[in-house]
């Protein structure tokens, strides 16, 4: 599933810079606002989505090698926040949605792994 | 975090590399250089030969090495619909030529060619020479190519930091990197982790050694930012077999080893818990990534952990 379908079906938000969508591809999806659970939960090249909208987010991204954030419930990251995911090349995402609901269609559009 | 060596862990850098690249690289080094050249007495007929022969869209026209106009595959239709395929290029080319300098970056082109909507720019010396054509493809190889180089050249630090251990011969070499981690510098939390990641990939460590050698050195990096009074060091050791894996504090120690090692406890402020720590898995998930971990800690002498993965498997102790 690339992120340009996810990225529409979900109404997201773009919050870090412009990239081509396509080419990012997600098989696997995880979802927690705990960090440690995402350290050892997470596949390498997962999707997650989480509340925590802090610069750590994006340390533990790019130490797992996750190309793109879901930031739930309008949780609004720091410019300082965006521009070190503009640095690591992870995107992030916004949506008012909780994290119950983006898991939900993210299940429903296909994405079931985790 | 920053990117610091020429492998970039990102497309995305790859895109900022690309905008970089347009600036180093000049004109003369992604053009066709000695292009097939239209004279001017040739017919449009024959420059039809000529350009479908060697399958392409356009072509300068020289005389004496002196660029006169240029001639397109619009021109030839022009030509065709009007039934003058016998007359002279000179007739159909453009005399009124955009053309840009061998020496010039790269992105001067790039603007000419998003302003002015041309297929190829001719490619001229200080006396007006004709030396070489430039087209967006030429620009896209010239891109590629240069990347490439990039790619192997940081393949071979790769190549020559992972014989280290077989090029400089002793009887027990190791290579010791150090890190100072401050106290509740969130911030730059992860940044030491990701840079010892990425060290072990350079020294030949699998994605998955590196991987989880990331991940307990962040969990000890980001205790040593929560939990102690004045932060610490991290010590990475690498010998040819095995990751040693220090982390240095001066207190305030753990009371109660056993309970820190339990899943879910946790003495973390809700400040703390908020940023999405806390969950009282950091002891736990080190334990899981790494081959072995040992705790000492005291009041007097603050925490050590010592965290150890081995890499040839056969020579595991545990």
């Amino acid at each position: 599933m690339d992120l340009q379908i996810i990225f529409d079906s979900l109404n997201l938000i773009l919050l870090t810079e412009e990239r081509d969508f396509s080419q990012i591809h997600f098989d696997s999806a995880y979802m927690s606002d705990l960090l440690s659970c995402v350290m050892t939960g997470a596949k390498p090249h997962s999707l997650w989505i989480t509340l925590i909208a802090n610069i750590n987010i994006v340390a533990v991204a790019s130490l797992l090698e996750i190309p793109a954030i879901i930031i739930t419930e309008n949780a609004q990251p720091n410019q300082e926040t965006i521009e070190r995911a503009n640095m690591e090349g992870i995107v992030l995402l916004s949506t008012s949605a909780s994290n119950y609901n983006v898991s939900g269609h993210l299940w429903e559009l296909g994405i079931k792994d985790q | 975090m920053s990117n610091q060596g020429l492998l970039s862990d990102s497309s995305a850098a790859r895109i900022t590399r690309v905008e970089e690249l347009a600036y180093e690289l000049t004109i003369g080094e992604v053009m066709t250089r000695d292009p097939l050249t239209l004279k001017i007495n040739m017919s449009m007929r024959d420059a039809l030969d000529l350009m479908g022969k060697y399958k392409i869209s356009g072509a300068p026209v020289a005389r004496d090495g002196k660029l006169i106009g240029i001639l397109s595959m619009e021109d030839l239709i022009r030509s065709l619909r009007d039934g003058r395929i016998d007359r002279k290029i000179t007739e159909y080319m453009s005399g009124a030529v955009i053309t840009v300098r061998e020496h010039d970056q790269l992105v001067e082109a790039l603007k000419l060619f998003v302003k002015s909507k041309v297929g190829r720019l001719p490619v001229v010396d200080e006396n007006d020479n004709l030396v070489g054509i430039l087209t967006k493809g030429d620009i896209s190889n010239g891109l590629l190519n240069a990347l490439q180089r990039d790619y192997e050249a940081e393949e071979l630090i790769r190549y020559r930091a992972s014989h280290l251990f077989e090029d400089i011969v002793s009887d027990r070499t190791s290579l010791i990197l150090r890190y100072t981690i401050k106290k509740d510098d969130f911030l730059h939390g992860g940044a030491a982790s990701n840079r010892i990641k990425k060290a072990l990939l350079r020294l030949g460590a699998s994605s998955q050694i590196a991987r989880k050698c990331g991940i307990a050195v962040y969990e000890a990096e980001m205790n040593l930012i929560i939990h102690t009074n004045n932060g610490g060091f991290l010590r990475v050791e690498v010998e040819e077999n095995k990751i040693i894996m220090e982390a240095y504090d001066d207190g305030p120690g753990i009371p109660d080893i056993d309970k820190a090692m339990t899943p879910g406890w946790s003495t973390a402020s809700s400040e703390v818990r908020n940023k999405g720590f806390g969950a009282g898995m950091g002891l736990v998930n080190i334990n899981n990534c790494v081959d072995e971990m040992v705790i000492k800690s005291s009041k007097e002498r603050g925490t050590n952990l010592f965290m150890t993965m081995y890499l040839d498997k056969a020579s595991k102790q545990k």
